[in-house]
């Protein structure tokens, strides 16, 4: 869990309704809202079901594995937030979740230029010091 | 209910600058739209409807006010980046077919090179994206980077995208970049976010453009009836909770829609101005929009497929935003070389001969990601 936090980690906005989605994060647990109705898995994280429209939604822990979707090393600045001003390569991705959601996210702790379409990665978590952190994903079976 | 025959573009004027430090966006609104109504022969208070595309804050309220537009009787804002202009052509068509307007005024106007844009309150989405540093050329390159993956497209068929608009550019003497180019130096240029390249990207203008959409007897006492609205297709294309796909755009959804309203097919279009922020862009659109099969665009494109003077579909002979214009929101510089094909006005040099049907593709947002797509089109007043 020991994450290279080279890469910017900005605090995100933390709406009422998704506030147990970024509590878990803090606790190093990735949490995914589950219909209970249809029972989608739901992204971006909603009280809400968006296929049925169901509110009874309940929130499962996700295992933290994938696959890379799809990928790009951005080489050039910047972001757009302002912590993105000046940071460097990264690799910002698509992750597909073994529950099914491709979720966009960082590829960490790998060369930017070694990531692959289909790579296997799991789930790390960067501490943003209030209260939340990113999850992003670094090369299955790192250490 | 059609809107098939119910409205004409009757002219309109895209601002002759690329850089303006020292207007308002609101005086560049003022611009081209008193430069498109002098275009036709109307004025200021001929105008019902209007239509606006911008960066103000309830910006058609706004820049009705500071026009002084005091006959209005229909007045949209539909914000979806850059394809908002030809979204807002099929609405302004659609309000005139139901008499809610006969005089429409579309208008588009931005400084992001002289400004930066100010930033909005976040979108519920943003703490799940924006925090991992996402950027318009870093989601453009996602979905490059996939559609290489799926199939096979090169970096060297996405180059062929811009060698095209340079080559169109050089006879545009509006234009930004007006240099041809060649697809080594788009694949040797910098790498901004791989798979993309710094010519890979479209070029960052302050400018604006503005086109006047009328009913057919305005269009006709003008004497301009030689871009007859045929159809009008319109998609938003989201993440579909957590299903994002981004091979394809919402060009598969707004084509279909505007050539069935048409009655017209891909291989009717004489020429197609195709929204160009990116080269890849370009591709998907074309594939979308049934040009050619899903997958096969990097193909279609190659060997200067979309140059005019022997290409299999002259694509954005105006330069397109890669080289010649595009303020943020290129959806207006899209409609207006289009209207230029159709009435014979384009340069000689890339003008398309006996110009029937012309399509516009609007794109706006993040390629597949989430975004806007409209479709519009055009033709002469037999079709």
């Amino acid at each position: 869990m020991a994450a290279d936090q080279k890469i910017p980690t900005p605090v995100p906005n933390v709406n009422p309704e998704v506030k147990v989605f970024w509590d878990a994060t803090a606790e190093g647990r990735l949490l995914l809202p589950k219909c209970q109705d249809c029972r989608t898995v739901i992204w971006y994280p909603r009280p809400f079901c968006p296929a049925c429209g169901s509110l009874n939604v309940e929130w499962i822990e996700a295992s933290g594995k994938g696959t890379v979707y799809t990928y790009t090393v951005n080489r050039r600045g910047a972001g757009d937030l302002p912590e993105y001003r000046d940071p460097g390569p990264y690799v910002l991705a698509y992750v597909e979740l073994e529950e099914g959601p491709r979720i966009m996210t960082n590829i960490v702790d790998c060369d930017p230029d070694s990531v692959k379409i289909g790579q296997a990665v799991e789930v790390v978590f960067h501490d943003t010091g209030q209260g939340t952190a990113l999850p992003r994903f670094r090369p299955a079976g790192g250490s | 209910m059609s809107i098939r025959g119910k409205a004409y573009i009757v002219g309109g004027y895209e601002h002759p600058d690329r850089v303006i430090p020292d207007k308002s966006v609101s005086q560049i609104h003022a611009e081209v739209a008193i430069g498109a109504l002098k275009e036709v022969g109307l004025s200021l208070s001929d105008v019902d409807g209007y239509f606006y595309t911008g960066q103000l804050n309830m910006g058609g309220t706004a820049t009705s006010d500071y026009l002084g537009l005091k006959n209005l009787t229909y007045l949209d804002t539909t914000m979806t980046g850059g394809s908002s202009p030809v979204f807002q052509i099929g609405h302004a068509a659609a309000a005139i077919a139901m008499g809610k307007c006969r005089i429409a005024l579309v208008t588009l106007a931005a400084r992001p090179r002289s400004e930066r844009q100010q930033r909005a309150a976040p979108n519920p989405e943003a703490s799940f994206e924006q925090v991992f540093g996402t950027n318009t050329i870093a989601m453009y390159a996602l979905a490059a980077q996939r559609h290489m993956y799926e199939f096979g497209t090169t970096s060297e068929q996405l180059a062929w995208v811009k060698v095209a608009a340079s080559q169109h550019a050089q006879y545009n003497e509006h234009a930004l970049l007006r240099k041809p180019v060649t697809v080594e130096e788009v694949v040797n240029s910098r790498m901004l976010s791989d798979p993309l390249h710094l010519l890979d990207t479209c070029v960052v203008t302050d400018s604006g453009g503005a086109v006047v959409v009328t009913s057919p007897e305005v269009a006709r006492d003008l004497g301009r009836t030689g871009c007859k609205i045929l159809g009008h297709g319109e998609a938003p294309k989201h993440t579909n909770n957590g299903n994002v796909d981004l091979t394809f755009t919402g060009a598969r959804w707004s084509g279909p829609r505007a050539f069935e309203e048409a009655g017209v097919s891909p291989a009717d279009v004489d020429y197609a101005s195709i929204y160009d922020s990116f080269t890849i862009t370009v591709v998907e659109t074309l594939e979308d929009l049934g040009f050619c099969e899903k997958g096969k665009g990097g193909a279609f494109v190659a060997d200067g497929g979309l140059i005019a003077r022997g290409g299999r579909l002259p694509v954005n002979t105006d330069g397109g935003g890669l080289c010649n214009n595009h303020p943020g929101m290129g959806g207006m510089m899209k409609v207006l070389e289009a209207v230029r094909q159709m009435q014979g006005t384009a340069h000689p040099g890339v003008q398309v001969p006996d110009c029937q049907v012309a399509l516009v593709h609007g794109t706006g947002g993040s390629l597949g990601t989430r975004m806007g797509s409209a479709t519009l089109i055009l033709g002469q007043e037999d079709a």
